[in-house]
């Protein structure tokens, strides 16, 4: 499991455009590098990113190699409801990793 | 007439000049002298800063996370967290990275926090030493000295110190590698100035562990040392080597008041 470091405002006013932010732990190895002994090192990075408030998807991304390692994204939505916020980041070698946040509407 | 004006003159200008340095003495002494030593952090541009100053932007921040887990986590054979003797680091740890490198008394020699740490493992822990770089070691780090952050450095007292860290000094003064080049020349004498596209700092430790961009990762103070050393064509000394741990004690001194930034982010 990455570990991960999400910011959401809490509690967001109902109608309020909020911006949430999320940083995750991963190498993102390009594929293009080689290591110590000349072979390349293979690829291994974060192909997916996204965001489901309270179930809809309200921002998702795609991420290429020349992403740094331990990806920040920052995105804006309406605060609407209270309710959850799942964040998930898809990408090589099977790399799976969801994260839920509670947000509270007042 | 004129021999009896010319000394006259002469005392006058002589007052006149007295009185102009009394001044300036005056204008020097009421403004405290200021501090000329900046961090690296001055000489960042404003992105980096600003990712830096925002811990939800800071990725040295998921080392110190990572830190924070491990120092609850019991480990060793005496299944004793950090925490079981330490208590909690937000109090028992504060100020503590500041004061760092330290005396350590059975050794009888200088120890920075990373052989802290690993000394208290395998003294209190009964646990194997952390690799040196590794991502525990530079959590554990960074989590106590995330503690310190905003304390200003303080030059350990010990006065057992005294005779490694002027071993410390004289190691920046001393011309290294195909280079030939000492640490003094280039971050005493042209800190400011650019080395490429680079601004060269003035070498003060603020903020180790560091989050470097170049690395795409955490590193400690020792592996910036080695990539100095790698520069002007030396050899490096290994990890650990008590000539690293003598310098991270001069630095220290060098840079004593100047307020801890870990986890710092650099280019």
């Amino acid at each position: 499991m990455a570990r991960t470091i999400i910011n959401v405002p809490q509690p967001a006013k109902r109608g309020e455009i909020i911006e949430i932010r999320t940083l995750i732990a991963h190498p993102m190895e390009t594929g293009f590098r080689s290591g110590s002994d000349g072979r390349k090192l293979p690829r291994d990075i974060i192909r997916r990113f996204a965001c489901h408030y309270n179930g809809e998807p309200i921002f998702s991304a795609e991420f290429f190699p020349a992403i740094s390692a331990n990806p920040y994204c920052a995105f804006h939505t309406i605060a609407t409801d209270s309710g959850t916020l799942v964040f998930t980041w898809e990408g090589d070698n099977g790399f799976l990793q969801s994260e839920t946040v509670a947000i509270t509407v007042a | 007439m004129r021999r009896t004006a010319a000394p006259a003159v002469i005392a006058l200008v002589r007052a006149v000049a007295a009185v102009a340095a009394c001044c300036l003495a005056l204008a020097s002494a009421a403004q405290a002298p200021a501090d000329a030593r900046r961090s690296g952090f001055d000489a960042m541009g404003p992105s980096t800063q600003a990712m830096q100053r925002d811990d939800t932007q800071n990725p040295g921040m998921l080392w110190v996370r990572d830190g924070e887990a491990l120092w609850a986590t019991p480990a060793g054979e005496a299944q004793k967290s950090c925490a079981a003797c330490h208590g909690a680091a937000a109090s028992g740890m504060r100020g503590v990275a500041a004061r760092y490198p330290g005396f350590d008394a059975q050794l009888q020699r200088p120890v920075n926090l990373g052989q802290r740490i690993n000394l208290c493992r395998e003294r209190w822990q009964r646990a194997g030493p952390l690799r040196a770089e590794s991502q525990e070691l530079l959590g554990l780090e960074s989590f106590v000295a995330h503690q310190s952050r905003g304390m200003p450095i303080v030059a350990a007292a010990e006065p057992q110190l005294a005779a490694f860290r002027e071993r410390g000094e004289r190691f920046y003064r001393q011309r290294f590698g195909q280079l030939d080049l000492a640490c003094t020349q280039c971050h005493d004498d042209n800190a400011g100035k650019r080395l490429g596209s680079s601004v060269i700092p003035q070498g003060h430790p603020t903020g180790y562990p560091i989050y470097r961009l170049e690395w795409q990762g955490m590193g400690s103070l020792q592996r910036r040392l080695r990539g100095c050393l790698t520069g002007v064509r030396a050899e490096p000394f290994p990890f650990g080597a008590l000539e690293f741990v003598e310098i991270e004690l001069y630095l220290a001194a060098r840079a004593a008041g100047l307020p801890l930034e870990t986890p710092a982010v650099r280019p």
